[in-house]
């Protein structure tokens, strides 16, 4: 459904150029389970950020169920993002003047729903990564897993059809990041959901089908 | 969606109160100024008791002549004489009035000067301005035919005078004549130049009839209520015909008149133009130029608070990545902030408007502008509200644009 094909990224700054991705060819199927491995700063954020529509990259195509993503506009860009793709991030971007089930919201604002509706659904996805009992919360009054675990909610509320997580269980202790790993499973093994997950943990990686490994920006397989 | 937009620019508001209460002073303090202008302009200008039928009363407020060679020039009201026979005379009006410029007049009130406004009128006068009468009734045209000394004072005078109790049918003695009251009205504004005076009596009064004279200058204006708005431009017309062919006594002295049968704002906007020339109506100029000088005045207020939500792009990167991400398009974050920054301004506009009002109660308080009494009308509120939204939009937009535009990814990694 997601296919790269001889993808670079360079980021320039005004005296330097980062080479932070070149020549990622890659095929994501339907309903796939994928790990992202790599050192720090090998590039990992930057490919998901492409495979998840949130970053162009500087050369090569990214093809989306057949379409190339250049030819969409923003907002044919934002609805895809909003149907397609839920997104938990390294550090979990959570607004602070939201409180919890207004965060875990979100993206369902995008969407033609009904209040009631939307909060529904919204405690539903909270229970699933139970929090039921803290949806008044602001996320300050919150402790990190707790907080990743609405990150989480808030990726699944929309029922996306891809998953990108970004080191989903990277500030958390290992019971916490077990937690999780098994939500996540648990989605891409009942509701079919493709997973794409960056991780340092060899052993959550090995839980997936397949491992996809980045050295500089480059593929090593 | 915009329920939505509501709830978030209310939580921001109140999550940032240092960066709310900076926006909200300078968005009050910016109306509160605006406001005050406008009401004084609506004050002067606006249709206020007694004139409700300036949307179709024109003026002749001014008149000029020139010597054969243009080198000598008298500009001012006009004598008596001149305009009853040229402008009381016009056809196609349904009325019209002569009225002198106020004067200052003396009485004596236990043995002690008192000087008051007054003004000489004609019957018309009261037909035409929508007097309200605290007792009794205003004069006449037949008072006037009858040379009646007969007398409209405002409610100040009756204070003075008669010290509040009922006026009608006392005498007042005034710059050595003595008048019968016959009404009392309420005071009017010394800005509202067409009806202010403490005093009214009928023009036949004077001590002399030299007023009727063939003068040409002198102390007097006319109103012309005309039968309907749209026939300023034919009264107008006929106006300069008429101007055409006065008689001048003196033909070598003088042997032309210019004018225009003209409102008050007219008037003022011609002064403020600096335009002596005779013609086109400048009321329009007049208005881009006070609507150019409001936005001028609030581009400072607008500078900073587009600094302000600019700087904030860094501080709410996170955020804008977030809705991008889930699936907020460009324009759709445009909106939310664009909404943000009305509702905000809407809130220092309520703030300032609360302001405005008791600033305009005290300008009407301390008597600096005699019996002015400024209030808030919808025309106001209107202007105000206007110029809120105008601010709102003006400040929002740019900010709004630039904060969209971010891309997710850069938003997202804070490097914005
Ligand atoms: N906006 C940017 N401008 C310049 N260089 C950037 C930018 N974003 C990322 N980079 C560089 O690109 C490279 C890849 O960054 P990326 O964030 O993808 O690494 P990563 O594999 O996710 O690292 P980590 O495991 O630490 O999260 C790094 O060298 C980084 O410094
Ligand atoms: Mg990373």
């Amino acid at each position: 459904m997601i296919r790269l094909s001889n993808v670079d990224k360079v980021y320039r700054t005004s005296q330097i150029e980062t080479v932070a991705l070149s020549s990622i060819n890659m095929e994501v199927k339907e309903g796939e389970f994928i790990s992202i491995m790599g050192p720090s700063g090998s590039g990992k954020t930057t490919l998901l950020n492409i495979l998840g529509l949130l970053d162009v990259p500087t050369r090569g195509t990214v093809r989306l169920n057949g379409g190339e993503l250049t030819s969409y506009r923003d907002r044919d860009v934002a609805r895809i993002r909003n149907r397609e793709i839920g997104f938990v991030f390294q550090t979990y971007h959570l607004i602070s003047d939201l409180s919890v089930v207004d965060n875990v919201e979100i993206p369902l604002l995008y969407r033609r729903l009904r209040g009631g509706e939307r909060r529904k659904l919204a405690r539903e996805a909270l229970e699933r990564v139970g929090l039921s009992s803290r949806i008044h919360h602001f996320p300050s009054q919150l402790s990190g897993g707790q907080q990743q675990r609405v990150a989480i909610a808030r990726a699944i509320v929309g029922k996306p059809r891809i998953l990108l997580a970004d080191e989903p269980t990277g500030n958390l202790d290992s019971q916490m990041g077990d937690e999780i790993m098994d939500i996540i499973t648990s989605l891409n093994r009942e509701v079919k959901t493709t997973v794409i997950m960056v991780t340092h943990d060899p052993r959550l990686a090995a839980i997936t089908e397949r491992i996809m490994r980045l050295f500089d920006g480059r593929q090593v397989n | 969606m915009l329920k939505n937009y509501l709830k978030m620019a209310f939580k921001v508001l109140l999550r940032r109160k240092f960066f709310t209460f900076i926006s909200l002073f300078g968005v009050s303090l910016t109306l509160v100024v605006l406001m005050v202008l406008v009401a004084l302009f609506d004050h002067t200008f606006g249709a206020y008791p007694p004139e409700t039928k300036t949307d179709r009363t024109l003026g002749v407020l001014f008149v000029e002549f020139r010597s054969p060679d243009d080198h000598s020039m008298i500009n001012g009201f006009a004598g008596y004489g001149f305009l009853d026979r040229y402008v009381r005379t016009l056809p196609n009006v349904e009325k019209v009035s002569l009225y002198s410029f106020p004067t200052t007049a003396v009485s004596y009130l236990n043995g002690a000067p008192v000087t008051s406004w007054l003004k000489r009128a004609d019957g018309e006068f009261w037909q035409i301005l929508d007097f309200r009468f605290l007792e009794g009734r205003p004069f006449t045209p037949q008072d006037e035919k009858d040379r009646n000394f007969v007398a409209v004072i405002n409610e100040t005078t009756r204070k003075r005078f008669f010290s509040d109790g009922p006026a009608v049918g006392k005498f007042l003695g005034v710059d050595g004549q003595h008048f019968r009251v016959v009404g009392v009205v309420p005071d009017i504004p010394i800005l509202r130049i067409v009806p202010f005076a403490d005093i009214w009596v009928p023009i036949s009064t004077a001590k002399t009839d030299t007023y009727r004279g063939q003068k040409l200058w002198g102390n007097y204006l006319a109103m012309i209520l005309a039968r309907q708005r749209s026939d300023f431009p034919m009264i107008k017309d006929e106006y300069h015909d008429v101007l055409k062919r006065v008689e001048f006594p003196d033909p070598q002295h003088y042997n032309k008149a210019f004018g225009e049968a003209e409102t008050l704002l007219d008037v003022a906007s011609r002064a403020f133009l600096l335009e002596r020339g005779y013609g086109e109506s400048p009321v329009r100029r007049f208005m881009a130029w006070l609507i150019l000088l409001m936005v001028l005045f609030m581009l400072l207020p607008t500078i900073n608070l587009v600094n302000i939500n600019v700087s904030r792009i860094r501080e709410r990167s996170s955020e804008i990545g977030v809705r991008k991400a889930f699936g907020a398009s460009s324009l759709t974050l445009v909106g939310q902030f664009v909404v943000e920054n009305v509702l905000l301004t809407l809130v220092g506009g309520g703030f300032g408007f609360v302001l405005s009002y008791g600033v305009l109660h005290f300008i009407s308080s301390t008597g600096l502008i005699p019996y002015a009494h400024f209030g808030v009308n919808y025309r106001i509120f209107l202007c105000g509200l206007a110029i809120t939204l105008f601010f709102g939009l003006l400040s929002g937009v740019y900010p709004a644009w630039k904060m969209s535009r971010l891309h997710p990814a850069v938003a997202l990694r804070g490097r914005g």
